[in-house]
Parts: structure tokens; sequence; C-alpha cells
């Protein structure tokens, strides 16, 4: 009982460290991806005693991002506007926060090991209605932008809080409606069952991943968590050109580094869902409990902790890879319009959520997967 | 649960409801009941009703008290500041919540309340037994609940659109021009 | 299990919390909210003694409760705003229109 205790709050956080450090390797790629794709330098000048320019090393602008940036907003002075209201506007940046963290918590990173003979199950939680803490903790990120723009007492930050409430709640909706088709077509809410019933293989060669059952539920849940996570192009509620800052305009120093950990951290959330639903989370084709099988009909067999760790390795590279995927999103297509925004959210999302719960359902009863 | 934990919330739950009921910033209130939803969801939880806890988190938590704060927003309701009077009103009051909640304690605890307590089936609260009794036994108020939706939906949106040309400033004034 | 008695006078305490701010508080909207404390408590009261008798019917209510409460929140405030739209006050006590 105590070693599961442990182990539960050791694996709790190293998710939520886990859950940071993308959020810095995803700081690094907006300052240093956008840069290539923009055909730009980026940030190349912070060094420590300039030892890698004497070395003869380019400077990757590593230390200017990841060190150097969050120095900088951490020590910059902290002020309230006047008139704004002082609890609320500390509250919001935690508030805004903590259902992100929490989050991160449920989601499962690897099968189970076993060392010294106690098996660990590699997610810090395994709740058996899994997915429907997913929904609650996503529904409850409304209210630190919402708190944010109100009690900034500045009307764009105002406009900015109004607009992210809206599209958060409409494309919430989306979200719901996309993970019950992968829960109805799993047969379970609990998030490792789903990962485990993505092994396997299809026709001796397709990976049994849900991407591949369920196509229109990956795209909803893509475009829904981009907008949830107000990256652009729906980034409205933040829009550079227009409001500034949008809601998080009155903040400065390390409330605003704390505002931009969350902004990176849904983003990372966003793609740890996408992996767990519908890229088989930490599955690698081809690989079952024993080793590789692979289709020419090669068999490799491999001891089991290297299985699991591989794993895991197998989930970062993943979520990496779509989180880079999002990046390169964001700097390639312009914002949609507020109106766009609410049509495609309720008018185009919604009807082809529910168009595709009820196919699932159909299928999932016609193939007998229900008692 | 362990007791503790279960003084602790209920604790946190009774002090947050007072907040609802004694702060004068509208927000603060809502602050309060939220935290008061996310408390008694907690306590769902722990009774083994573990899909009906998250779902008042989804729904009541996260839907609903957005509504509200939505309207504190439209409404652009201030602190409420001043003397606000009512002094019997509120000594009264208070009193006769007070006798309320003696009255229901006489009531409802368990020497007056016959109830036969007795084991907790298997899968009790998962999602499955819970949409077992919603399709079958309970299926008539479950589809009646949709049609309440929808009148609820239909209904709000009559209550709160504006009529064209009658209380809105700039489309009086484009009238006008 | 957590003996009933104190599941039940929690419930009856939130529901008298929620009495007294209807009666004491004067805002509209706070009234509101405080019958959404009553809702609640009732709502803890079914789930108790639900689980104490093995029965899903406790947990089913709830459901519909919660249902009808978003319901009736959607449509009051909907009400709350055309007051406000036609009298400019959530103050009850500004809403004296049917007085004798």
């Amino acid at each position: 009982m105590t070693i599961e205790l442990i182990a539960g709050a050791i694996k709790a956080i190293l998710m939520i460290l886990a859950g940071l450090s993308l959020s810095l390797f995803l700081l690094y790629f907006e300052r240093k991806g956008s840069a290539l794709i923009q055909d730009r330098i980026g940030s190349n000048r912070a060094t420590i005693t300039g030892l890698g320019k004497r070395m003869g090393m380019p400077n990757l602008g590593i230390i200017n991002t990841s060190i150097a940036d969050p120095i900088k907003m951490f020590t910059k002075e902290d002020f309230i506007p006047a008139g704004a209201d002082k609890f609320l506007h500390t509250l919001a940046p935690f508030l805004s926060l903590f259902p992100v963290m929490i989050t991160f918590v449920v989601i499962p990173f690897g099968d189970t090991i076993s060392i010294a003979g106690h098996h660990i199950g590699l997610e810090a939680a395994n709740l058996n209605s899994g997915a429907l803490y997913l929904l609650a903790t996503i529904g409850l990120g409304v209210y630190g932008t919402a708190l944010a723009g109100w009690s900034s007492n500045n009307r764009w930050a105002l406009l900015g809080g109004i607009r992210a409430t809206a599209q958060m709640i409409s494309y919430e909706l989306a979200m719901g409606l996309a993970i019950v088709s992968v829960i109805m077509t799993f047969g379970t809410l609990n998030l490792q069952e789903i990962v485990r019933g993505q092994g396997g293989v299809w026709f001796g060669f397709l990976p049994r991943w849900a991407i591949f059952t369920q196509p229109l539920a990956f795209l909803l849940l893509l475009v829904a968590g981009a907008a949830e996570s107000k990256r652009i192009p729906f980034d409205l509620p933040e829009s550079e050109s227009e409001l500034i800052q949008g809601y998080f305009i009155e903040y400065s120093g390390g409330k605003q580094a704390v505002f931009m950990l969350t902004d990176f951290a849904e983003q990372a959330l966003v793609a740890m869902l996408l992996t767990t639903f519908f890229l088989g989370g930490w599955q690698i084709p081809w690989l079952m409990r024993d080793g590789f099988h692979l289709p020419g009909g090669a068999f490799l067999a491999l001891p089991a902790l290297a299985i699991s760790l591989m794993g895991v390795v197998a989930f970062l590279v993943k979520v990496v890879l779509l989180c880079m995927f999002l990046g390169m999103v964001r700097w390639t297509l312009p914002r949609f319009r507020y109106d766009q925004l609410m049509r495609l959210g309720w008018k185009g999302l919604v009807p082809l959520g529910l168009f595709n719960v009820l196919v699932t359902a159909f299928v999932v009863v016609a193939t007998g997967r229900v008692q | 649960m362990p007791p503790f934990f279960f003084i602790f919330l209920g604790a946190l739950a009774i002090v947050s409801a007072l907040g609802v009921i004694v702060q004068r910033n509208p927000i603060h209130s809502l602050l309060a009941l939220i935290a008061t939803l996310m408390t008694v969801a907690i306590l769902f939880i722990g009774e083994d009703a573990v899909v009906v806890g998250f779902l008042q988190i989804i729904v009541y938590a996260g839907a609903i008290m957005v509504l509200f704060l939505f309207v504190i927003w439209l409404l652009n309701l201030q602190v409420e500041t001043g003397p606000t009077g009512h002094l019997a009103l509120k000594f009264f009051g208070s009193l006769a919540a007070a006798l309320l909640a003696t009255e229901l304690f006489f009531i409802l605890a368990p020497p007056h309340l016959r109830v036969k307590f007795t084991h907790e089936p298997a899968g009790y609260g998962s999602l499955a037994s819970l949409a077992g009794k919603l399709f079958t036994d309970y299926l008539v108020a479950f589809e009646v609940t949709s049609v309440l939706l929808l009148a609820a939906v239909v209904g709000s949106v009559a209550l709160a659109r504006r009529l064209p040309g009658t209380d809105d400033p700039r489309a009086a004034r484009k009238a006008a021009s | 299990m957590i003996p009933l008695t104190y599941m039940m006078s929690l419930s009856a305490i939130i529901f008298a919390i929620g009495v007294a701010g209807v009666i004491i508080r004067r805002n509209i909207l706070v009234m509101f909210m405080s019958i959404e404390l009553m809702l609640n408590a009732v709502n803890l009261a079914f789930i108790a003694i639900g689980s104490r008798l093995g029965s899903m019917d406790g947990q089913v209510i709830v459901f519909f409760v919660m249902t009808v409460a978003a319901a009736e929140a959607a449509v009051g405030l909907g009400i709350i705003i055309s007051i406000f739209r036609n009298r400019e006050t959530v103050h009850a006590d500004d809403l004296t229109l049917m007085r004798w």
C-alpha cells in the first residue's frame, strides 16, 4: 500500500516535470522553429561567459530561450493595475495553470513494469473513469482566462477574456464528442485500457491505432484541442496584432510567465491526448509483450524492461512530433475571425461530432461489441 | 473515505457556502459557489458515485457557473457598497435558517430515518450501471428531459435576445439616421 | 463508510445556508446562487442514502436534478437579463411595480 502511494507520488511528480520540460522545449521551438520557418535566425546572442563561441560552436539560442528568458520574466516587477480586483488578479494565473497540471497525471506513458517484484503501472493515477476526469479538468480551464480578463480593469483584457471564454466552452463540446467516439470504440473509460486496446495488428501489418478506425474523431480532436489551447489559428483571445496580449495584458513578471507556461503546457496536453486516444499512446507498432513480431514473419525477442522503456520513449517521441506539428501550424495559418470561429465550432464541429458518434454507435452494436 | 478527510471537506463546503451568501462582490460569491460545488463533487466520488461526481464538475462547475459568470459580466454588476440595512430581516432570516437546519437534523438523522443498510453491488456507481438504470427504468424521464432541455434552450434565447429596434442604443441611432 | 448522520447533517446545513441566502440577500443573482446551493444539498442527501441502500436510483435522480438545474439556470438567467434590460436593476427591493 505504501509502495503504491510512494510510486504514485513519484510518477505524478515525474509527469508534472515532464509537462514543464515539454513546455520549455516548446518555448525553444517557438523561437528557433518559427525563425527557421520565417527565414530568419532567431535569438542567438546569449552565452555563458562566451564559452561556446571560444570553442567554435554555433550559438543555437538554447541559453537565450531556456535560461535567460525565464530569469528575465521572473525577476521583472510584479504590479497590479489600479482599480483591479487584487485577489482575482493574483488568483487567475494559478487558477489557469492548476487544471492543466493535474490533467497530466492520468495520462499513461508506459506499460506495467515490474521492479523488484512490484508491478507498477506507468501512469500516476489509474482511474477507472480517466476520460471523465479529463473532460472535467479541461472544463475547469475556462476560469483562469475568464477571471484574468475581468479582473484587469482594462477593456482590451475584458474583450480578450470574453472571447476566450466563449471559444473555450464552444470547443469543449467538440472535444467531448471526439473523446466519446473513442470511448465507444474501446468500451472503457480507463485510459490505460484504451492504450492497451490499440496494440496488435490488423491484416498482419497495420497497427490497431484508433486513428485508422476514427479518422474524423482525430481531426475533430486536433481542431478542437488547438482551439481549446488558444493556438493560432484560434488565438483570437490573445491576438497579438489586435489586442496586444489579450486577456493577460495587465500581467507582468512571474504571473505572465505562469500564463505562458499554461499556454505551452496546454499545447503539450493536447498532444498527449491525441497520442493516447488516437496514436496508440506508448504502443510501438509490431512490438508485443515479448518482442518484435515484424510483418514479414521475423521475431525479435527483447527483455520486458527494455520493452517498457521503449514504450515510454515512443510516447515522448509521438508527443514531441505532435507538438512540433501544432507549432508549425501556428506559424503558417492566419487567424480566424470571431464569427468564423463560432460558426466552425457550433455549426461545423458539433454536427460532425454527433454524426461520428451516431455512426460509431451503429458500428459498435452491429459488430456485436455490446452485450 | 477516512473521517478526517470528510471533516475537512465538510468544513470547506460549509465555509464556502457561507462565503456565497456573505460576500459583497458577486464574482467572489460565484467563486465560493464553485468551491462548494467542487467539494460536493469530491464527496460524491467518496460515496462511490464516481460518474455523477465527475458529471457534477463537468456540468455544474464547468458549464452552469460559466453561464452565471457571463451574465454577471453582461450586467456589469459591481461590488455592493454602502450600508445594506434590513437588519431585522437578516437577524430573523438567519434565525429561521438555523431553526430549519435543526429541524432537518432531527427529521433526517438515522434514529428517525428508517434506512435499511445493505451492501453495494459490484459496479456500483460505474457508467454501465448508471446507463443501465437510465435506459430501462427511467427511460420516459430521460426522453422528457431531452424535450425539457430543448424548451430551455428555445426559452432562454427568446428571453434574452434583443428585439430589433427596441432597446439597443446603436440600433436606435441607426434607425434614427 | 461515513456514518449517515454526518452526511445528512452536512446536507441539512448547506440547505439551511441556501435558504438563509435567499431570505437575506437582495441581489437577484446571489439569490439564484443560493437556490443552486439548496439543489446541491439535496443531491448530496440523495447520493448518501442511495449508496447506503446499494441502489442506483439515488444517482439517477441526481442526474435528473442536475439536468433540470441546468435548464432552470439558463431560463432563470434569461429572465434576469430581461429584468435588467427593462428596469436597469438587479436589486430585489427596486422591483416593486406590482406592489399594493
